[in-house]
């Protein structure tokens, strides 16, 4: 299956990267490539087969509410791009 | 506002904070108000490698709320990833639940004005975290937003009704009545102003007597009934004015601001979205027990109908006063503390309902703010009711109270306000009085029945000036007159 | 020194032979000296790791030394360490210092190992020929124009050079195997949930498996004994006893069944390899084992489910690396939106970016249900082959990859060829069972690997199988030319 340029830039606004126009053909011509193998998927009969996201049949375990955690702003904020008085920066937030 | 012709459909998501010490995945403190991002741990900042563990916490309180609504129990719930990108969700997606709810299908019942009942459907709740917040006001440099995760992570359930309600009365009936469930059994500390519940509306519109619905728009984040009230009325009639001018409902987000008024739609969510929803790998399925579901069914706190029907039983409150107050925990539950202070409960009600919850409401406070206690307050309660002071004098003692200056009997001393019932001393204080004013007495006999009915009030004037305000009225009344009666 | 094993260096530092700061100086060296040659270390930790030895030598000398007390190991760059940074071989990571460790780094500070840097990878451990990193391809110590694997091919050509005499490493669909088995040495992916994933930075959570990487399957009982844990940050973590891995080693293999599934040995596999395979297979014969022949018959679909599955969980994965709060960001962001794109645009490494892309597709409306829920219906079936399989065998074996290593380059433009490089290896991830990878002969002076696929937390009968093989056999002990 071959994928078209519009779907590529839908793709791309979805992941939030961008594509430049100089290389869409080629990203074009890799997926493509890509859902060619991964469309032998659409010929198996898997009717009435279980969807697997796990490996394990195990179930979740519950954490009691307890507070375990201190206040490490500092150090976590020693590694972000632009901060101030405690905040992460941004560009402006549109809603 | 009358739109003759059309019928409105409202349904409602309502974001419910859940009263955990911790985050939904994580250890760190849900303490409202801390200083920015103090609260933010690892896993709330998605560092790389972080994993989430579940709150159990959240988890009873989520199935807590599906018993209160008589609803069903997902004792096999899951989590998916819900993907978008938004600088206050700080893993680029929010672990949320699509597929299996926590929480099926419930019902909740409202009352109306009118005395009228009628029922909401639940279509589900679902358990989620909360987002982050973007700060787009103060001393950034300029076109910057500053981001604080204090609040990401908080533990949420959302609630979804079906599109039951036909009217914002309805719909803040409906608003009112989760409010008192949540708070009622303690999963939410229902404070409205810092969030803790928030509103998401879905309005359409329809011709009368149709039935297919017409398209929603979802006016998001309402945390006011009053917001509520005023968006739902804005938005029905900028509907129905766009349709009767030819125009079409499209299907959209939208804001409104309660402090400029002004409703729009949400530019961020313009474009088509979608969202990738697919289970999240690193949670795995949440099996609820049998077991589990019985002991929280046990344990379960009084409902609010359970309550007001006790507080009419046990406290001889009118139905209005017990619908007042037992619709409201807090309240209620301050209401209990004070009436067994007092020792009057329908008279503690009276002053919950009335000088408290009228100061309360002037500041903006919640009852559980209040700086006068249920405690204060059954001891000034109790005051009025065995005499020490008169109404008047209540309320100068009320006033202290809520500047802090101690209990009501600490007022009444410190303000030598104690009311004078002793009748020896108020009848010498009487016949000080008439003695002293011979000319006003002479007057009084000298007129006729009608007359000196309206002259009492000049004695009275006098006698309550002379105590400096502190007689008992009623005595003073009672003794002048048999004064003033042996002298004719 | 960098010829003995760590069971060997584990006697030598207890019976104070050496010392570990003269054990830790010898590595460092090496690195110094060799590495420019290998490209398989992102960051040294010279000074970290000389303090370590000095501390485990007084540990040593106070005779309360835990397991691995002294001996150098390297971290693959995956798994996040307190202080020292943590790349993930992108430059999305390349200034990303965690301020917090990895459980599997935690156990072997715990257990006493001295860390002497941390390894190259496929960026995000996205590849199978190391050929992604930002930090250039890792060269493969037999072979330098060939690749060492991936993407744990930092891990696995360190220890194949001698740089260390173990390493950790992950596997989310043959990233342990595949490079072990190209670099000549033993490899192991547990069961999955058997090692913490707490700090070790996702590629696709429910495949993500970390695991040890050494010369032999002794050293990687031992390191597996440490590495191994219960962790309660990881809820996929399996709260079950860790064994001690190194206690049945010795345990005869008579009577063993070995199922060969005939998908393993068909169309695609280089002769000469099947050929070495096979010898090694006939080797557990003539220890008393079974050979069984077994199908299946769903392996032909496991690399189409992979490339699924993976990349989907990826995309989310990934969405956290946004340039907001750590990692690369790009200059003068005009809005928020030229935020995003453009940090995540020169952020990542075009395979990244494709896999990210490849995922969001397959998870977009409209696509779910065909290929999303297909391939997880798929999953069910690959899984639901090996549970029949091991109603009839105790372990299964095959060739680790389709041929020995190949050259920089050789896979050219088209992703397929080099993903059908993990035939042999994916099925294990989706079906989350234990599978490992043994040397067992050369071809064209490269090294071939067998793999062996045991049932869910079967590691110590996998690594008592792998070791009685290297007791009889010497594949595992030959060094790459220049290095002995």
């Amino acid at each position: 299956m071959s994928i078209e340029r519009q779907e590529i830039e839908k793709l791309a606004t979805l992941s939030r990267i961008a594509i430049g126009e100089d290389t869409i053909t080629e990203v074009s011509e890799r997926l493509s490539s890509v859902l060619e193998l991964v469309d032998q998927l659409q010929a198996v009969n898997t009717e009435g087969v279980e969807a697997m996201s796990h490996p394990m049949k195990a179930t979740q375990r519950l954490r009691e509410d307890e507070i375990s955690e201190i206040n490490q702003r500092e150090a976590f904020q020693a590694v972000a791009p632009d901060t101030e008085d405690g905040l992460f920066l941004v560009p402006k937030v549109i809603e | 506002m009358s739109h003759s012709g059309w019928e409105t459909v409202i349904g409602l998501e309502v974001h419910v904070q859940l009263a955990t010490k911790t985050k939904i995945f994580s250890g760190a403190s849900t303490a409202f108000g801390a200083e920015a991002n103090t609260q933010a741990c690892a896993i709330d900042l998605a560092m790389p490698g972080t994993l989430p563990v579940l709150n159990k916490q959240a988890v009873h309180y989520a199935v807590m709320f599906g018993l209160a609504i008589d609803a069903e129990i997902g004792k096999e719930s899951a989590f998916e990833r819900k993907n978008y990108f938004y600088p206050d969700s700080p893993k680029g997606y929010q672990t949320t639940q699509l597929e299996k709810p926590i929480v099926g299908r419930g019902n909740v019942e409202i009352t109306l004005a009118d005395g009228r009942t009628k029922n909401v459907r639940i279509h589900h709740a679902h358990l989620e975290e909360d987002a982050g917040k973007s700060l787009h006001e103060g001393d950034f440099r300029h076109g910057v937003s500053g981001i604080d995760l204090n609040r990401a992570g908080t533990p949420l359930i959302e609630i979804v009704s079906e599109p039951d309600m036909s009217n914002a009365e309805e719909a803040i009936a409906f608003a009112k009545r989760l409010h008192s469930i949540v708070t009622s059994i303690g999963i939410c500390d229902g404070e409205m102003s810092q969030g803790s519940m928030r509103f998401d509306v879905n309005v359409s519109v329809r011709p009368t007597g149709t039935t297919e619905l017409g398209t929603r728009t979802e006016t998001k984040n309402l945390n006011s009934y009053k917001f509520m009230e005023e968006a739902i009325a804005k938005e029905v009639e900028r509907q129905i004015d766009l349709i009767e001018d030819g125009g079409i409902i499209k299907q959209e987000t939208r804001l409104y601001n309660g402090d400029t008024k002004v409703a729009r739609s949400m530019r961020s969510k313009e474009e088509a979205n979608d969202y990738r929803y697919f289970p999240c790998p690193d949670l795995l399925p949440v099996i609820v027990s049998d077991e589990t579901i019985a002991e929280l069914r046990r344990n379960l706190p009084e409902l609010p109908d359970a309550r007001q029907a006790r507080f009419i039983e046990q406290y001889g409150l009118s139905h209005y006063d017990a619908g007042v107050i037992g619709s409201d925990a807090a309240m209620a539950a301050f209401f209990e503390i004070a009436a067994e202070k007092s020792g009057n409960a329908k008279l503690t009600a009276n002053w919950i309902m009335g000088e408290l919850a009228a100061r309360l409401n002037s500041q903006d406070l919640s009852i559980s703010k209040s700086p006068v206690s249920a405690e204060q307050l059954g001891g000034l309660v109790a005051r009025i009711a065995d005499d020490s002071i008169s109404g008047k004098m209540a309320k100068q003692v009320f006033e202290g109270m809520w500047a802090g200056e101690g209990s009501a009997d600490e007022i009444i001393e410190a303000r030598g306000l104690k009311q004078v019932s002793d009748s020896g001393a108020l009848e010498q204080m009487v016949v000080d009085v008439l003695t002293a004013n011979q000319a006003m007495v002479d007057d009084y006999i000298s007129s006729d029945e009608a007359k000196r009915k309206k002259k009492l009030g000049g004695f009275m004037g006098k006698i309550m000036q002379a105590s400096k305000g502190q007689a008992n009225p009623q005595q003073v009344n009672q003794i002048l007159a048999q004064k003033l009666n042996e002298l004719l | 020194m960098h010829n003995l094993t760590i069971a060997e260096l584990v006697t030598g530092l207890q019976s104070k032979e050496f010392s570990s700061v003269e054990l830790t100086q010898h590595f460092l060296a090496r690195i110094a000296k060799l590495d420019a040659n290998y490209n398989a270390l992102i960051t040294v930790t010279a000074d970290q790791a000389l303090k370590a030895a000095a501390a485990a030598d007084e540990r040593l000398a106070a005779g309360n030394a835990p397991a691995l007390c002294g001996v150098p190991i390297l971290h693959k760059d995956i798994f996040c360490t307190n202080g020292v940074r943590t790349s993930c071989g992108s430059k999305m990571l390349d200034n990303f210092i965690p301020p917090y460790n990895a459980t599997v780094v935690e156990n072997f500070e715990q257990a006493g190992a001295v860390v002497l840097g941390k390894t190259n990878m496929d960026e995000f451990a996205m590849g199978s020929s190391n050929e992604t990193s930002f930090y250039g391809p890792v060269k493969n110590p037999w072979a330098s124009d060939s690749v060492p694997g991936g993407s744990s091919g930092g891990s696995a050509a360190a220890v194949a050079a001698r740089l260390a005499p173990g390493a950790t490493a992950t596997d989310t669909g043959g990233s342990i195997r595949q490079p072990a088995a190209l670099c000549g040495i033993t490899g192991l992916k547990p069961t999955y949930g058997r090692v913490s994933r707490w700090g070790m930075i996702a590629f696709a959570s429910s495949l993500d498996q970390g695991g040890p990487m050494a010369r032999t399957a002794e050293d990687c009982a031992l390191l597996l004994n440490c590495m191994a844990s219960y962790d309660d940050k990881d809820s996929t973590c399996i709260d079950r006893e860790v064994p001690d891995y190194s206690a049945t080693l010795g345990d005869s293999i008579k009577g063993l069944k070995i199922g060969v599934p005939s998908e393993y040995f068909s169309e695609g596999l280089d002769p000469d390899t099947e050929k070495t395979v096979r010898t090694a297979l006939a080797e557990y014969e003539a220890q008393g084992a079974e050979l069984v022949e077994i199908s299946l018959p769903n392996t032909g679909l496991s690399v189409p489910a992979y490339y699924v599955i993976a990349p989907a969980e990826a995309s989310t994965n990934l969405t956290r690396f946004d340039g907001v709060r750590y990692g690369y960001r790009c200059e003068d962001p005009k809005d928020l939106n030229d935020l995003y794109t453009r940090t995540r645009a020169e952020g990542f490494g075009d395979e990244v970016k494709h896999r990210i892309l490849i995922g969001t597709y397959c998870l977009s409306a409209g696509y779910y249900d065909a290929y999303y829920g297909k391939a997880q219906q798929v999953r069910q079936l690959i899984q639901q082959d090996f549970e029949k399989a091991f109603e009839q065998v105790d372990v299964i074996m095959g060739p680790t990859t389709p041929s020995p290593a190949f050259k920089f380059g050789s896979k050219g433009d088209d992703p397929v060829a080099m993903y059908l490089e993990d035939i042999y290896t994916v099925a294990t991830n989706l079906a989350g069972l234990p599978g490992m990878s043994v040397p067992c002969g050369m071809v064209d002076n490269k090294p071939v690997g067998l793999q062996i696929i045991g049932n869910y937390f079967d590691e110590a009968r996998m690594l008592n199988i792998a070791h009685q093989y290297q007791q009889a056999t010497k594949w595992h002990s030959l060094a790459p030319e220049g290095i002995a």
